[in-house]
């Protein structure tokens, strides 16, 4: 199989134009208590342009059928739109072809998969590596499997700025490493881990590298290719997408050796009573009516993603996080966890004298929404001595008046928890 | 912006500030159980003496939001010299006050500033963490409290 060239680069195009791009997103033109609405909480899910909501609301006006079941006319709009949704999902992430997508509901899912059809194979004493930055939806079905087959859970440390430890990944390495997991962008911490060099290493021991994508497509150029992912998950709706939908890449070699996740309709070649022959990937692994209308929706949100130009949407997001880490480490008494030097625009903070729920609430009524609590990343709470902290997370839609806003929330929170 | 100075209220800010009985455990404690709310990492250990059905010392420890604490604190203050009937009946009240909107079943003294947080709905929990904790430890449940 040879790779789709890739799309050659436009020209430079201006800076994205703001006003513009914020027309696209309903949901951001509201009040929220009396507020023009602030939303800070993109890395919990982001807003769906008007792109994305019209290509679902047009599937199901006109092509909803059920897919690869039909003979008729929407039947085959609707497998056709399937279909394409996930070429579209193969070459965003710049996989081979794509077979190599398989459609889930989100990254959790994905997870589950890998642990559970490619887990199936490991044996007592097979080593998973894991590391102290995952959200739990990288750590559980690690360790359901470490109950059910006697598997190693090893968990590669990371040190007070939030980047891992490196140093330490190869001593962890065996020959019994069947593979090695890792969060591409932290959700509570905003650093970003260098999968390449994890994945030479892991490569280099004779183990896989799967690869949490949640938080990183919307915001960095994925190759799954370049950085040497064997599996590689992600959620639609943190990337604009619809919510319900996700996808798993996996290399056509190794989708092969996979056992069936689950069973049903779709994913099998032939059935009877005696024994079941499986369809090959990615049916294999979709098992029932898949969620046409959130592919749909997906396809819609990379092409939205495409149109306003990945380049422009990094340039921007990077000038906003500099501004708001700029902004922040101006406040008194505020402490921003975790200080990579390669982040996500992903402001995890503490406020002395005010607990991360209350700043939430406060900053709610000024109609700002942000997260506060533990990011379902209990072992990084854990590793700052935090119960929790309060995030504030970026998207392409948000400006620096925003940031503005947010420090003023702040100053806020501080009025009223300080009087 | 009004309704955030009544969930803030002085006194909930005072008993945030300051937390009455706090990280006090009575030497002649006898109850006690934990409680945690999984959603945003508040947990606290409650530790009750309880003589002749009277609670004659009170105490707690452990961490959350001003709400939580405050209302915690606020609890261990009411509680603390009554007998065990009449702080069942005030756990009652509160929660009706928490819970449902507007007047109290019983007169409740300083307890009352916990009204405000009746308008804030995803911060009831905090409110009545620290009191179910309080009522498993009079029931002597060994178990942990969880507000899901
Ligand atoms: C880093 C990371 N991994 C996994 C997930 C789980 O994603 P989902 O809930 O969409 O399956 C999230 C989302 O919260 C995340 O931020």
């Amino acid at each position: 199989m040879t790779r789709p060239l890739a799309a050659p680069r436009p020209p430079t195009r201006p800076p994205l134009d703001l006003d513009a791009v914020r027309a696209d997103f309903p949901c951001l033109d509201q009040e929220v208590h009396g507020q023009p609405l602030v939303y800070l909480d993109n890395a919990a899910t982001t807003q769906k342009p008007q792109a994305v909501i019209a290509a679902m609301a047009r599937y199901y006006a006109h092509d909803n059928a059920n897919v690869h079941r039909g003979v008729h006319a929407l039947a085959e709009r609707a497998t056709e739109a399937y279909e394409q949704a996930r070429a579209k999902v193969a070459h965003f992430l710049h996989a081979a072809e794509a077979a190599e997508i398989v459609f889930v509901r989100g990254t959790t899912e994905a997870i589950n998969l890998v642990a559970a059809s490619l887990g199936n194979r490991f044996t007592a004493g097979d080593e998973v590596v894991i590391t102290e930055m995952e959200h739990h939806s990288n750590i559980v079905p690690w360790q359901l499997l470490r109950d059910r087959l006697g598997i190693c859970l090893k968990v590669l440390p990371m040190d007070d700025q939030g980047c891992l430890r490196l140093d330490k990944l190869d001593a962890l390495l065996t020959e019994r490493t069947r593979l090695v997991a890792v969060v591409h962008g932290s959700n509570a911490l905003g650093t970003i881990n260098p999968v390449r060099e994890i994945a030479t290493r892991a490569h280099a021991a004779g183990a896989l590298l799967l690869v949490d994508g949640a938080q990183a497509v919307a915001h960095l150029e994925v190759d799954v290719h370049a950085m040497g992912a064997d599996f590689y998950a992600f959620s639609g709706h943190k990337v604009y997408g619809p919510m319900g939908i996700g996808c798993l890449y996996g290399r056509r070699e190794l989708l092969e050796q996979m056992a069936p996740y689950q069973g049903g309709g779709e994913m099998i070649r032939h059935v009877t009573f005696e024994e079941t022959t499986y369809a090959p990937p990615p049916a294999r692994f979709e098992a029932g009516t898949p969620n046409v209308a959130g592919a749909v929706g997906l396809a819609a949100a990379l092409d939205y993603l495409d149109s306003l130009g990945r380049e422009r949407i990094a340039a921007h997001e990077q000038d906003l996080l500099a501004y708001g880490l700029a902004q922040l480490a101006g406040l008194t008494g505020v402490r921003l966890i975790g200080n990579a030097p390669e982040r996500l625009g992903i402001l995890s903070m503490v406020i002395a004298g005010a607990h991360p729920h209350d700043v939430a609430t406060i900053l709610d009524r000024d109609g700002i929404a942000i997260r506060a609590g533990h990011h379902c990343a209990h072992p990084v709470m854990d590793h700052f001595h935090l119960p929790a902290t309060a995030r504030a997370s970026l998207a392409l839609y948000n400006r620096r008046a925003e940031i503005d806003r947010l420090v003023a929330g702040i100053h806020h929170v501080q009025e009223v928890l300080g009087r | 912006m009004n309704d955030l100075r009544a969930l803030y209220e002085d006194v909930i800010l005072d008993h945030n500030r300051r937390p009455r009985n706090f990280q006090h455990k009575p030497g002649g404690a006898n109850h006690q159980a934990f409680g945690f709310n999984p959603l945003c990492g508040d947990e606290f250990t409650v530790y009750l003496q309880v003589e002749n059905n009277i609670v004659t010392d009170v105490g707690f420890e452990g961490v959350g939001c001003a709400i939580a604490v405050a209302s915690t604190s606020l609890m261990t203050e009411a509680i603390k010299g009554k007998p065990i009937a009449e702080v069942e009946a005030l756990f009652q009240s509160v929660h009706h006050l928490l819970t449902h909107k507007g007047e109290a079943a019983a007169p409740l003294g300083k307890l009352a500033v916990l009204a405000g947080v009746h308008e804030f709905p995803m911060r009831i929990k905090c409110a009545t963490l620290g009191w179910h904790v309080m009522k498993a430890a009079i029931e002597n449940q060994h178990e942990t409290v969880c507000t899901e």
